[in-house]
């Protein structure tokens, strides 16, 4: 009975859905607010329908009620409930429905918290965003419909895929989709901009919270997915250039390049276009990730769900409301203008150059994930485009950003003081140079790349915080005006200070662990011990155990130090039996930063074990550094500038 | 088109990380290091997107002893790579080749690099001359700007 409830909530989600396109843009077209109150309405009420049919899903796996097609597919009675709960978004079908939640959840959102953008934009854009809502919401109900009964239903029910039932992907998926979805609301805007002809920095300030939030919410789902890959697959390894990981990491590209382009539409009103294209790309590509995940022509080590009848219709869905969106731009860019002018060396310069860095590091990711399949189809060559491919191409480009990074923000608008920015930056450069210096001397083995690779990001972390050195005048000023300046900073600058911060982080952590990583494996018996930077580590038991869906070895692995204890472990390799799967759980043991990864392997004849151990120097950093970058993203949505509905409060007391 | 088919039809076991198993490895630790190299640049071909270096698949296995067996007599990393080529197809190379096919994967980010500076060029060389602040003037305005430019 719930899951009819929940199937006709959906269904009614979908016909409130057509209801807040048709009267919002019909609001627009007679200027009435009696029709666009209705379709902000609707946009409320389809949000809240597909909630109810979210929760009907839920409760059909919590309960395990396998009389539901897709909970008799991809659940089992016997999981824990966490991974009941999180088998609501682990198929298709019931990530398609969460995707549908995110959207109308931010269709919802622009429609009660859209007071303050003028009356014709607004209209537009929940009308906009209630055609994407029709769109997606249609092909859940005809294509993928979550909630269909089976006939007869089976007594227990397929189970999920172990490697998925992880507590890190557990919370992934929430976090990656509603970064995905939220650049729905931005591409609305962005459309609503286009047919109105109009962009403005009353615009391009609504632009940024919501590109904020939604850079911020994916950047912490690709970092949880990355954490996940890192642990659970076993390789140590933690970005592996795979087609699925690339289709996440486009829309964050490009929303980056959007963050900063909309300050320079908002601050100066130049690069209107561009962001606007920036704007119609970021969801663009959230489409096609959605579409590349889901229709299996990429192999992937990450690919789920896959089902190539309906990957078809999802790439229909991207090519129309892409195709049309890109159309509309084509038409109406012409007449958004060109803004302000500005110098070679300005602020302006120097966002205008991190967008084209990053628009040509998201053109490798994109060829290097599709080009196999456009040469097989021109030509029938199968090739490969492995991590050596983006190692030549997209590092290199990183790199340059990375290096010209501090300096932009030290930049003037307009005209900026080249000369100045070099010497406020002084200090950041000497703490680049030393580190690499005593890096590339001091640290065995010897890496010229590696010392090259801390020296930036040495950089990175000591020019952002040269940026508020600037901005305080510290050390010119007495302590007490530093301080008063410190506290008075705008929270927006913060975030960028901490944004710009997390990266040099993540730059330190990436380059310890790819330079100064070390490995050994040896088939141990128990009480066999073998030796990993520095370490000894020693098999000192394997037992049976039997978990609540799985068997496993469950090893003890003690770790010493020159005879000192430091951390004991144990990883498991576990057979799941519905399904037969193994996967191995990983001991890490944390020293500091630093990871050591140990990975109990397959018993070999003669009673040994196959043990491999890692060393991941600052392993840690590479996950802290994208942490800190998302947190900057929410500091900065808190800044009182950007707050949604600032001015409604404070006209408030007239009304 | 079909060896990829088939390839996916055999792609349902996922595989493990196993090509430092102390049963296979090479004695001598410079040419062991060579074939890791190489390994990693291998594509496991029933995998689901895998170097052989990562992979425990049957097949991974038989490709690693066959380059170590290669490097162990002696023969260079390009001498290898075309062996497998020459049996696999370019698709057991995770780096695609420098060749015209490719010319558009290679090429392709910096023609993104190159016209986005033309056009940025464009933009700056188009400047209509504005009037020019004084020094004074600039003075005074960085003065009242400091404190708000984020």
């Amino acid at each position: 009975m719930i899951a009819e409830i929940g199937a006709f909530a959906l269904i009614l989600a979908l016909a409130l859905s057509i209801a807040q396109a048709g009267l919002s843009f019909a609001a627009r077209m007679r200027r009435s607010s009696a029709l666009a109150g209705a379709g902000e309405g609707a946009a409320i009420a389809a949000f809240l329908g597909v909630a109810g049919a979210f929760a009907a899903l839920m409760h059909a796996f919590v309960a395990s009620d396998f009389s539901v097609a897709n909970v008799a597919m991809n659940s089992h009675s016997e999981k824990p409930l966490l991974y009941r709960v999180a088998g609501t978004w682990g198929s298709h079908e019931g990530s398609m429905l969460l995707w549908c939640l995110a959207l109308t959840g931010f269709g919802a959102s622009v429609a009660g918290l859209g007071r303050t953008l003028p009356r014709g934009l607004r209209a537009l854009t929940v009308g906009v965003q209630g055609v994407l809502g029709t769109v997606f919401l249609a092909y859940t109900v005809f294509a993928s419909n979550p909630l269909a009964r089976v006939l007869q239903p089976p007594v227990e029910g397929r189970s999920l895929n172990p490697l998925l039932q992880d507590p890190a992907l557990a919370v992934h998926p929430p976090f990656l989709y509603a970064g995905y979805v939220g650049m729905s609301v931005v591409f609305s805007l962005a459309v609503a901009a286009l047919i109105e002809g109009r962009v403005d920095a009353a615009w391009s300030r609504w632009v940024r919270p919501w590109a904020l939030a939604a850079w911020s919410l994916l950047t912490v789902g690709i970092t949880l997915g990355s954490f996940w890959a890192y642990y659970e697959l076993g390789w140590g390894g933690w970005w592996f250039w795979d087609p699925v990981e690339n289709a996440s990491f486009m829309p964050w590209l490009i929303a980056t390049a959007l963050l900063h382009s909309a300050i320079v539409t908002e601050k100066r009103g130049a690069l209107a276009g561009w962001t606007v294209f920036l704007a119609l790309a970021a969801f663009t590509f959230s489409m096609l990730g959605a579409f590349l995940v889901r229709s299996g022509v990429l192999t992937s080590v990450h690919a789920f769900a896959v089902d190539p009848t309906r990957g078809v219709l999802l790439l229909i869905i991207l090519g129309v409301t892409s195709g049309s969106a890109f159309g509309l731009f084509a038409w109406r860019a012409p007449t958004l203008g060109r803004g302000g002018m500005f110098a070679p060396v300005s602020r302006e310069s120097a966002l205008v150059l991190n967008n084209i860095l990053l628009a040509a590091a998201t053109a490798t990711v994109l060829l290097g994930t599709l080009y196999p399949l456009i040469r097989e189809a021109m030509s029938g060559e199968a090739i490969s485009v492995g991590p050596p491919y983006f190692n030549l191409t997209f590092t290199p480009l990183m790199a340059v950003l990375l290096v010209l990074l501090p300096i932009g923000p030290l930049l003037a608008w307009k005209r900026g003081d080249a000369g100045g920015a070099a010497k406020r930056l002084q200090v950041a450069a000497a703490v680049a140079v030393v580190a690499a210096l005593v890096v590339g001397l001091l640290v065995a083995p010897r890496s010229t790349w590696g010392a090259l690779g801390v020296g930036l990001g040495g950089w990175l972390i000591a020019g952002a915080l040269a940026e508020i050195a600037e901005r305080t005048r510290a050390f010119r000023v007495p302590g007490a005006e530093t301080w008063r300046r410190l506290t008075g900073l705008p929270r927006g600058a913060w975030g960028m200070t901490l944004a710009h911060l997390g990266l040099g982080v993540f730059v330190l952590g990436a380059v310890f662990e790819v330079s100064w990583k070390v490995e050994a494996a040896e088939a141990l018996p128990v009480g066999g011990a073998l030796d990993v930077g520095g370490y000894h580590v020693r098999l000192a038991d394997v037992r049976g155990v039997n978990g609540p869906n799985y068997d496993a070895d469950r090893g003890t692995v003690v770790v010493t130090r020159a005879g000192a204890p430091v951390c004991e472990v144990r990883p498991e390799r576990r057979l799941y039996l519905v399904g037969g799967q193994t996967t191995s759980e990983v001991g890490i043991c944390y020293r500091g930063l630093s990871h050591l990864y140990i990975v109990l392997g397959e018993h070999r004849d003669g009673g040994t074990y196959l043990v491999r151990a890692y060393w991941n120097p600052w392993a840690s950093l590479i996950f802290i550094g994208p942490v800190v970058m998302g947190l900057g993203g929410l500091v900065s949505l808190s800044d009182r500038r950007l707050r949604l509905g600032v001015g409604r409060r404070r006209k408030a007391p007239a009304t | 088109m079909r060896l990829r088919a088939a390839l996916a039809a055999l792609a349902g076991v996922f595989c493990l990380a196993a090509a430092s198993d102390p049963a296979e490895r090479l004695p001598d630790p410079g040419q062991e290091a060579q074939a890791r190299a190489i390994f990693r640049d291998v594509r496991c071909l029933v995998c689901q997107n895998e170097s052989i270096d990562d992979s425990e698949a049957e097949l991974a296995h038989d490709l690693r002893q066959i380059v170590r067996e290669q490097v162990k007599a002696g023969r260079s990393d390009a001498e290898i790579k075309r062996f497998l080529t020459d049996r696999y197809g370019e698709f057991v190379l995770l780096t695609p080749s420098w060749s015209a096919g490719n010319l558009a994967l290679w090429g392709g980010p910096f023609l993104v690099l190159i016209l986005g500076a033309a056009l940025l060029f464009a933009r700056l060389r188009n400047r209509t001359p504005e009037a020019e602040l004084t020094d004074v003037e600039l003075e005074r305005l960085s003065s009242i700007s400091k404190d708000e430019t984020p």
